[in-house]
């Protein structure tokens, strides 16, 4: 099984190479949506693997698919494949000379994220974490308008620096396993419960870190890099930046949790996720309030569910299922959003939420769809998204964290208040003036993918057989009996 | 003979990353701190060719020309590559006058040797005596990026902080493992290459380089 390892990074590199080689083909708006199939089989291969009780290693153990891996390697193909479908391009503007390296760059940045949830040694992961900014850099500044040049700007600039930091508590994690027997970066090397690893050294290093790894996660205070670029980057590079980028940089600090854990316990990053957590919490509700851009909204959204999972990987193994299946559920609903988002865009040709009213009786093509996922996002059963929100909060009244989900309980419906209304605003109502319309039933783009990502949240979270078991073995690999 | 260099040569070294750290923060031409940067590179790659032999570790060797090639050589170059006469008048107005940074580099430095000691304790070996240096360094960094307004700028406050690292990862465990730094020194050098491309965009569009005008996305 091991050779399954390579596909989803050797896969995207090969169509990315002949997205450059394929000139002016329409064929080659396609090589996206090959790369996201390519991760999306072989994570399904690997889990399927997994729950044969096997773990999949190649490159001399450098690469290495546990439960978690093989998880997180699936949700990255799906989002992926949900996101490049459904904002397939027209095979006009896929001949274009830009669309050439655009399409290159997603099948390198789908790689990079596979690279990061399957690398056993934490530097590589750190490498291929940073690689994500690099192929998103300019896939953000894609449009090349002044206001995407400022978000790419001060996306690549802080996203770099906050890599910067995380490599820099690597560097001390590395410095503190220098004192044992064997130096190592190897995840399963430090995560051995006998290793007798220097506890300052690890404390320094992990806080470093995580505080690293969160800034490239969106957790505020160091959010603000966010609403810029997932509001500016083309639709597909914003549901797969939005959807799995964000929780492929969470994967990172629940890897480097599991070996803090073990050397100096679990509360000194508890308390540091559940600050960032509910700061996250408290600034998507200030900010959501009065919001007018609806790519900026949906932003601003990741940045409350990613509070809301920090607040649940800081709970810790009551919490981690539930947090996992989030990662699945709030990845392919906010993909789904983004890229009707970006339809709405192209056809109404304003981002503003005030401009685009009455959506339901104009283009209800466009609106049913815009409807039904914002209920999954904002918790309604039975989208998946609810049983990981009432997993999240229970797992922390029994460990005791009662104010910490009591708070942030507090903020999340004032969330969905302010959610509600947007919507509201954009889609019930009549036209301005009564002027004469027709209504537009065309959804402006690949029906299916849409269709598929609703269905699947909406009936993941009623199969106990094998999603619940592969969860609890996800668990179980991040040192959590639950 | 080489044992009782050993002290002086790390001294040596890591007094450079600090002296050229404190020069960049002084200086307000972009060229002077190009070119100081280009000083840093060669220094750090001297400290670890130096640790690498004081250990025998030929691998740390291999490791110092990387390092002499990316940062002492090439990193300046890519950002220097532009008419020599244009990069000359290039003056930074930082937010600080220098008296003030230089101020809050001698405080920065103190608070590095503090942190240091506290936390990890310093240990025996010269090695582990100069560590503090690379946290100054980080921290130097990032008051650089605070501070300036220039995109190019900025980057060397990036540069910086990456420098720090880098020295901190030598001095505490004689560097990470070969193949990290390769991808360490492969992702800051496209960093550095996708901001200049950045930066040069910004001049067409903007008509400057100052993140200052940066302000349209806000809510």
């Amino acid at each position: 099984m091991s050779f399954v390892l390579w596909i989803p990074l050797v896969g995207p590199l090969a169509v990315a190479g002949l997205s450059l080689l394929l000139r002016g083909s329409a064929l080659r708006r396609f090589v996206g949506v090959a790369a996201s199939s390519a991760v999306l089989v072989s994570g399904l291969l690997l889990v399927s693997a997994v729950l044969n009780g096997d773990v999949p290693e190649s490159g001399g153990g450098m690469l290495r698919a546990d439960a978690l891996s093989a998880y997180m390697l699936t949700v990255v193909g799906a989002v992926g494949l949900i996101s490049t479908w459904g904002g397939l391009s027209s095979a006009a503007s896929s001949r274009t000379k830009d669309a050439a390296g655009y399409e290159a760059l997603i099948a390198l940045f789908l790689a990079a994220m596979s690279l990061a949830v399957l690398a056993d040694s934490i530097g590589l992961m750190w490498a291929a974490v940073e690689a994500t900014t690099i192929a998103t850099a300019f896939l953000v500044g894609h449009h090349r308008t002044r206001r995407s040049l400022e978000a790419a700007w001060k996306y690549v600039i802080l996203g770099s620096v906050g890599v910067a930091i995380a490599l820099l508590g690597i560097v001390l994690i590395y410095a503190a396993s220098v004192g044992t027997d064997t130096p190592t970066l190897s995840w399963v090397l430090l995560s051995q419960s006998t290793r007798g690893l220097d506890p300052a050294l690890i404390t320094a290093g992990g806080a470093l870190a995580v505080l690293g790894f969160a800034t490239k996660s969106g957790l505020a205070p160091m959010h603000s890099w966010l609403p810029d670029a997932h509001s500016q980057a083309p639709a597909p590079v914003s549901g797969l930046m939005s959807g799995v980028l964000l929780s492929v940089a969470l994967y990172a600090i629940l890897r480097i949790q599991s070996i803090t854990n073990l050397v100096i316990g679990p509360e000194f990053l508890r308390t540091m996720l559940s600050i960032g957590g509910l700061l996250s919490l408290l600034v998507a509700a200030s900010l959501l309030i009065r919001q007018r851009d609806y790519k900026r909204m949906l932003a601003y959204s990741s940045i409350e569910h990613m509070g809301l999972m920090a607040i649940g990987v800081a709970i810790g193994p009551a919490a981690l299922p539930s947090v996992l299946l989030y990662i699945l559920g709030h990845g392919l609903i906010k993909a789904t959003l983004f890229v009707i988002s970006g339809r709405i865009l192209k056809v109404e040709g304003t981002p503003v939420i005030s401009d685009v009213r009455a959506l339901l009786v104009r283009r209800p093509g466009l609106a049913v769809p815009w409807l039904i996922a914002m209920a999954a996002i904002v918790g309604f059963p039975p989208f998946s998204i609810f049983f990981s929100e009432v997993g999240i909060i229970m797992a922390g009244w029994s460990v005791g964290l009662g104010g910490v989900v009591g708070a942030a309980l507090v903020l999340l419906l004032v969330i969905f208040a302010a959610f509600t209304r947007l919507t509201v605003q954009m889609t019930i109502g009549a036209p301005a003036d009564g002027a004469a319309f027709t209504p537009d039933y065309s959804t402006h783009g690949p029906r299916l993918p849409i269709i598929l990502a609703l269905a699947t949240t909406a009936s993941i979270a009623f199969v106990a057989e094998p999603v619940g078991t592969l969860l609890l073995q996800a668990t179980a690999v991040l040192g959590g009996t639950n | 003979m080489f044992e009782t260099f050993y002290p002086q040569l790390i001294g040596l070294c890591t007094g450079a990353l600090l002296l050229t750290s404190a020069l960049m923060v002084w200086r307000h031409s972009l060229l002077a701190s190009i070119r100081l940067l280009a000083l840093q590179g060669v220094a750090l790659a001297a400290l670890v060719a130096v640790i690498g032999i004081a250990e025998g570790e030929s691998e740390l060797v291999l490791v110092s020309l990387l390092i002499l090639s990316v940062k002492g050589v090439g990193l300046p170059w890519v950002l220097a590559h532009q008419s020599k006469a244009s990069i000359k008048q290039i003056q930074e107005s930082p937010r600080l006058n220098p008296t003030a940074a230089l101020l809050a580099v001698t405080l920065l430095t103190i608070l590095s040797y503090v942190v240091v000691s506290r936390v990890f304790g310093l240990g025996d070996s010269e090695t582990g005596h100069a560590a503090p240096i690379g946290l100054a360094m980080v921290l130097i960094g990032f008051l650089l990026l605070i501070s300036r307004r220039r995109a190019r700028s900025q980057l060397i406050g990036f540069l910086l902080l990456d420098n720090g690292i880098a020295t901190i990862a030598f001095l505490t465990s004689g560097g990470v493992p070969i193949l990290l730094e390769f991808a360490v020194s492969l992702d800051v050098l496209l960093v550095v290459l996708i901001l200049h491309v950045f930066a040069g965009r910004m001049r067409t569009k903007f008509g400057g380089t100052a993140v200052d005008q940066l302000r349209e996305l806000h809510d």
